[in-house]
């Protein structure tokens, strides 16, 4: 029976999360202080060390990516926290904020000191208004106190836009704009929020960063897989019978995270497919449940990590209907920016609606196939390329789904 | 009700600061007034068919009257196979409208969403983007009477 670890919900449960003093007794803000200690350089090149990598789905290197604003000359730079969750079946940003909110605001003055920032943003979705009052109170609480000396925090609130998790579109809607990417590079870590160096994290990549801080970077990287070592929040959804949140060393397998901690699959039915790392991940057989969830284990079998989510469906379950209803979603959140995803997603969607009706034919699935790849590589930002992820994992693990409902 | 033009001098001196000025609005009107985007342009000092653009591009916000109490149901793929369609057809009966559409009386307009974030608890809808789980269509009478 695999086993939770504890590091970046340590506190919940344990805490008040809308008292600092309960955050302060346990240990908190010391991270803060000891970073000071270190300097700058000696602070990155700890946290890249510690093989942390980003929790926000993509996997780089978090000190590597601090490094790069650092040596940047510039009167301002930012800090941004990435609160967007928006990727289906994620609620692990939420229960992290609202267990210990502290923890995320100590983490972003980490990375403030280390890359000489004095301002912060948390940019936090629009769907969760409760999460930003909790965050707001935590940053007056965090004022009063004084603990985050000169660095100042404020929220900002997304407005149901996907697109807006992507980094450099998260900075546009910050700036007041619509939330469109920008063209890469230059990257934010260069030209970010108002054209400055800005670093953009996760909630949860920030959450690490105090403990990784207080127990040093040998001691994390001894955690969880070799190449992306840690902890991975994990977000349960659908056809288990334990629909619930925990954390979990990377080196846990897509079967114990199924079975140990989601109670297995629910009412004595069978398991067909688990989509892992939000709407945008593969679907993945039974045949690959022993694979480990960490970063590059996902990614060799064809399927992602991303956000954590995974979203189980059992046997009943009719895999063309589930991902017309994704090819739909993504339809409705392509910003238009770019062809490849504005047409491709539509067309995507139409074909798939078709197919779920059971009017199309093996024709429209080698045209998907086709119209897939190449918005894989066409299309200007993750959301484009990864769109046809969904199709194109299932016309290759769960093809005799779509033959069955072949006109 | 407060004057939009108050509500938009707030956030006048904040950086970026439309959309949260938008989302002021949406807190007290639950949408975004047509004749205010005119007045935000002139404060945030942009082009018309940039306070429009940003106005329309986000699905959060509404431009022109709806229901005051906004129904919404998340229709991502976790609460699409966990019954959300029941969810929908209940909804629509108890207020005998359509989704998109508000009631004759302005009290509900009912739409649809993307994942909300409360995927422990599918299917779920958001009241005021107050959170209900585990909804079933029994459930419907007694959550939308606490909005009567
Ligand atoms: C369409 C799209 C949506 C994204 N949504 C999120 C999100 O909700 N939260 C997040 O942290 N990163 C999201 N990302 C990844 C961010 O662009 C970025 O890589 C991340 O915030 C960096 O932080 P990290 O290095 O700590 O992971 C998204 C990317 C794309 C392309
Ligand atoms: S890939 Fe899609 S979401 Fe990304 S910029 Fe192009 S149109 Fe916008
Ligand atoms: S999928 Fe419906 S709330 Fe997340």
């Amino acid at each position: 029976m695999a086993e939770e670890m504890r590091i970046v919900l340590r506190n919940m449960g344990k805490i008040d999360p809308l008292k600092i003093e309960d955050y302060i007794n346990a240990g908190g803000y010391k991270s803060l202080e000891k970073a000071r200690q270190m300097g700058q350089e000696a602070l990155i090149e700890e946290v890249k060390k510690s093989g942390l990598r980003g929790r926000g789905g993509a996997g780089f290197n978090c000190g590597m990516k601090w490094s790069f604003s650092y040596k940047v000359q510039s009167e301002q730079k930012y800090v941004v926290c990435n609160a967007d969750e928006g990727e289906p079946g994620t609620y692990k940003d939420r229960t992290i904020m609202e267990n210990d909110p502290q923890s995320v605001l100590e983490g972003m003055a980490i990375c403030g000191y280390a890359i000489g920032a004095n301002k912060g943003y948390i940019y936090c979705r629009g769907e969760y208004p409760y999460v930003v009052d909790i965050l707001n109170q935590a940053i007056a609480q965090a004022k009063e106190k004084g603990v985050l000396g000169d660095f100042d925090i404020e929220v900002r609130m997304g407005a149901g836009a996907y697109v807006c998790g992507e980094e450099s579109a998260l900075i546009e809607s910050i700036e007041g704009n619509r939330g469109e990417p920008r063209f890469k590079p230059p990257f934010p870590p260069v030209i970010g929020l108002w054209q400055k160096p800005t670093i953009v994290n996760n909630v949860e990549t920030f959450a690490n960063i105090p403990i990784i801080v207080e127990k040093g970077a040998d001691w994390y990287k001894s955690i969880g897989a070799e190449k992306y070592p840690g902890t991975k929040v994990v977000t349960l959804t659908g056809d288990v019978n334990k629909r619930t949140v925990f954390e979990v060393p990377t080196n846990t397998t897509i079967r114990q995270v199924i079975y140990d901690f989601g109670g297995g699959i629910k009412d004595g039915k069978k398991f067909k497919a688990v989509q892992i790392g939000g709407t945008s991940g593969g679907f993945i057989p039974e045949s690959m449940l022993d694979t480990p969830i960490d970063f590059d284990s996902m990614t060799a079998i064809g399927a992602v990590l991303g956000s954590g989510a995974v979203f189980v469906m059992d046997e009943a379950r009719d895999i063309v209907n589930v991902v017309a209803r994704i090819a739909g979603f993504f339809e409705h959140e392509s910003c238009g920016k770019c062809n490849p995803c504005r047409e491709g997603t539509k067309r995507i969607h139409e074909m798939m609606e078709k197919l779920d009706a059971g009017q199309g034919s093996s024709g429209d699935l080698s045209l998907l196939e086709r119209l897939g790849t190449v918005m894989s590589k066409a299309c200007l930002c993750g959301l484009g390329q990864a769109a046809p992820a969904p199709v194109l994992t299932t016309l290759k693990n769960f093809n005799s789904e779509y033959q069955a409902k072949l006109n | 009700m407060a004057d939009y033009k108050e509500i938009i001098n707030q956030y006048k001196d904040l950086p970026g600061g439309i959309i949260e000025a938008y989302h002021a609005l949406q807190r007290e009107y639950s949408y975004i007034p047509e004749d205010s985007i005119a007045y935000g342009a002139q404060v945030f000092d942009l082009p018309l068919a940039k306070a429009y653009g940003v106005a329309t591009f986000y699905s959060y916000l509404k431009v022109g009257e709806r229901g005051k109490n906004v129904i919404r149901i998340c229709e991502s793929a976790p609460c699409h196979v966990a019954g959300a369609k029941e969810v929908v057809d209940a909804l629509e009966k108890e207020l005998g409208i359509k989704m998109g559409e508000s009631t004759a009386d302005g009290k509900f307009a009912l739409e649809f969403c993307e994942c909300v974030g409360q995927c422990q608890a599918t299917p779920v809808i958001t009241v005021n983007s107050k959170p209900y789980g585990d909804v079933t269509p029994e459930k419907i009478p007694g959550i939308l009477a606490a909005y009567k």
